[in-house]
């Protein structure tokens, strides 16, 4: 139920996030979900890439002597409408469980929308979410983007 | 405690002025005549002899440097002819020519007065038995302290540095009072003895400890581990060796030997001459050497001076105990910041010692520090709350060790210069 994610530290100085998509783009890595957390000095990119580019991807960007490490995220499935995401959001909290960050994720063959958590306990909230009925994303369906 | 030369080191401030101008006067001459390398520099300054009439005058000489010595290896700097040279000491540099210092017969009588006064003042006399534990050899720790004590007619143990057990069998079988050594192996040493349970049994009063800084903390450790009375004593081989200045009962700093040597302390950036109290670069003037004399040599080492009175009864100027090399120092806000404090902060935070620079830069007329650390791969998480934690804990812990307020910013591997050889450390953009 998790899915990997590549996370990339970047200076926050113009240009450095083109010159990171552009490496990864003119090397043929496609970008299936991004997300940017910046402060004044730096930057942490997280990008969601197939499964299979995974380890390429790593290793275009540690070879270019970015600093990028690989980690986990869940995928929840929400419905469009009032309440959904916050109901998610309800759950993991009774649980105790907190979010680190969260971005959303646009998928177009599905009605539903695709939201990527960071949850402060990555097993818990699987099991949390799974028993109350939240349906997650599964890295084979993000592959098959 | 004795004082070995009370006509020298108790002579007025009026006598010893004197005294120094005369010296220096006929140094200055005998150095433009005989050094092609003083001459040319006090030619390309305008300086003559004839200008240099007294110690008021020795801010017009120009300052010598450790690569002038490096530039005219082996002696370049020889003022008098080879023959007359009776021994070589010196210092290996990690880069570079190591640097040579040729002595003449009176030279070394020179440096054994110096040394001697030292031992004098913590209490070596005829009767004591004094261990060297320097390293013999063109070091000039082992056989400085060696002509000294035996000029004071000790019994010397030559035991250079090393082989502990061996010297702690020495120092118990031999009843050692007076051990001679840097402060880090004195500590080993008290530490193996106390290990091997032999510590009461030794008979050592006086320690004479230099060829590195060491705290008043270090002294405190040492007196208490060893039961002694733990002395400072300072030198360089440019100048002398060790014993260019000492401390005395008070240990309240370093008294100068000044019949031989003229100190100042200067700003390390203008190169001006800075007032007594003030810390700066100590800058040292042999005036009785006649083999390789030095003019206003720039030692890196920073103190202070001090002219007031001492209570043991010499009259010499003081020394505070180094704070630091001029090398990589940073003066931030008036506190000075040296780039080895930032390094032990950052060894706690990262498992590879991260890659950093040291910015200074002035806002509104106010200094600001900057400290710009590379990210390594194990400080790296995927949250920004973690790195901002790190790089607080990284501001905290300079705040405490430095005593600053400092920016830490977290820039991303290889971006910092790199450069040949020594790395650079500090950036000063205040110089504008
Ligand atoms: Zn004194």
């Amino acid at each position: 139920m998790f899915i990997s994610q590549i996370s990339i530290f970047l200076e926050n100085v113009r240009g450095s996030l083109r010159n990171m998509t552009e490496l990864l783009g003119e090397k043929g890595i496609n970008l299936l979900a991004i997300s940017i957390a910046d402060t004044s000095g730096f930057g942490i990119v997280r990008v969601i890439v197939n499964s299979n580019e995974i380890e390429r991807t790593l290793k275009i960007l540690q070879e270019a002597g970015y600093i990028a490490k690989p980690n986990r995220v869940i995928c929840v499935r929400v419905p469009h409408k009032p309440m959904g995401l916050a109901k998610v959001l309800a759950c993991l909290d009774e649980a105790s469980i907190s979010v680190e960050y969260s971005y959303s994720f646009y998928k177009s063959n599905f009605n539903d929308a695709c939201i990527i958590i960071r949850p402060s306990d990555l097993e818990r909230s699987v099991n949390v979410l799974q028993s109350a009925g939240i349906s997650m994303v599964s890295q084979h369906e993000v592959d098959a983007f | 405690m004795s004082i070995l030369n009370p006509a020298i080191e108790c002579m007025s401030r009026e006598e010893m002025t004197k005294l120094q101008s005369q010296r220096l006067q006929s140094a200055v001459k005998h150095e433009y005549d005989n050094v092609p390398f003083y001459r040319k520099r006090m030619d390309e300054a305008g300086v003559k002899p004839e200008h240099i009439l007294g110690i008021e005058d020795l801010h017009l000489l120009p300052f010598t440097v450790k690569d002038d010595l490096r530039e005219g290896f082996p002696l370049g700097l020889l003022a008098v002819p080879k023959e007359q040279i009776v021994r070589i000491q010196g210092s290996s540099g990690t880069l570079g020519n190591p640097i040579l210092v040729g002595y003449t017969a009176g030279d070394i009588e020179i440096w054994t007065e110096m040394v001697a006064r030292a031992l004098t003042a913590l209490g070596c006399r005829k009767d004591s038995i004094v261990q060297v534990a320097y390293g013999y050899g063109l070091f000039t720790g082992g056989l400085g302290l060696h002509q000294a004590a035996s000029r004071l007619e000790a019994m010397v143990i030559p035991m250079s540095s090393g082989n502990t057990q061996r010297q702690l069998i020495m120092m118990r079988e031999l009843g050692t009072t007076v051990l001679c050594c840097t402060p880090s192996y004195a500590a080993f040493l008290g530490e193996t003895a106390r290990d091997m349970g032999i510590l009461s049994q030794l008979k050592l009063k006086s320690g004479c400890f230099g060829g590195e800084p060491w705290s008043e903390k270090m002294r405190q450790n040492l007196e208490g581990l060893l039961n002694i009375d733990a002395r400072d004593i300072y030198g360089l081989s440019e100048i002398a060796g060790p014993g260019v200045s000492f401390e005395c009962e008070e240990k309240n700093g370093l008294h100068i030997n000044e019949d031989h040597v003229i100190a100042e302390i200067i700003d390390p950036e203008s190169g001006e001459k800075l007032p007594y109290g003030a810390s700066g670069e100590l800058v040292m003037t042999t005036i009785t050497k006649t083999g390789q004399p030095m003019i206003r040599y720039r030692t890196r080492d920073i103190c202070t001076l001090d002219n007031q009175s001492c209570s043991c009864g010499r009259t010499t100027i003081r020394m505070g105990r180094l704070t630091g090399r001029t090398d990589d120092m940073l003066i931030i806000r008036g506190v000075n910041v040296f780039p080895g404090q930032i390094e032990s902060v950052l060894a706690g935070v990262s498992e590879v010692a991260p890659h950093y620079l040291l910015v200074a830069d002035r806002e509104a007329s106010v200094d600001k520090l900057e400290v710009r650390v590379e990210l390594t791969e194990d400080m790296f998480s995927d949250t920004v709350g973690q790195i901002q934690s790190i790089s607080n804990t990284i501001a905290s812990q300079i705040k405490s060790v430095v005593g600053i307020q400092a920016d830490v910013k977290i820039v991303p591997p290889r971006s910092l210069p790199r450069s040949e050889g020594k790395t650079k450390r500090v950036l000063d953009n205040r110089r504008v």
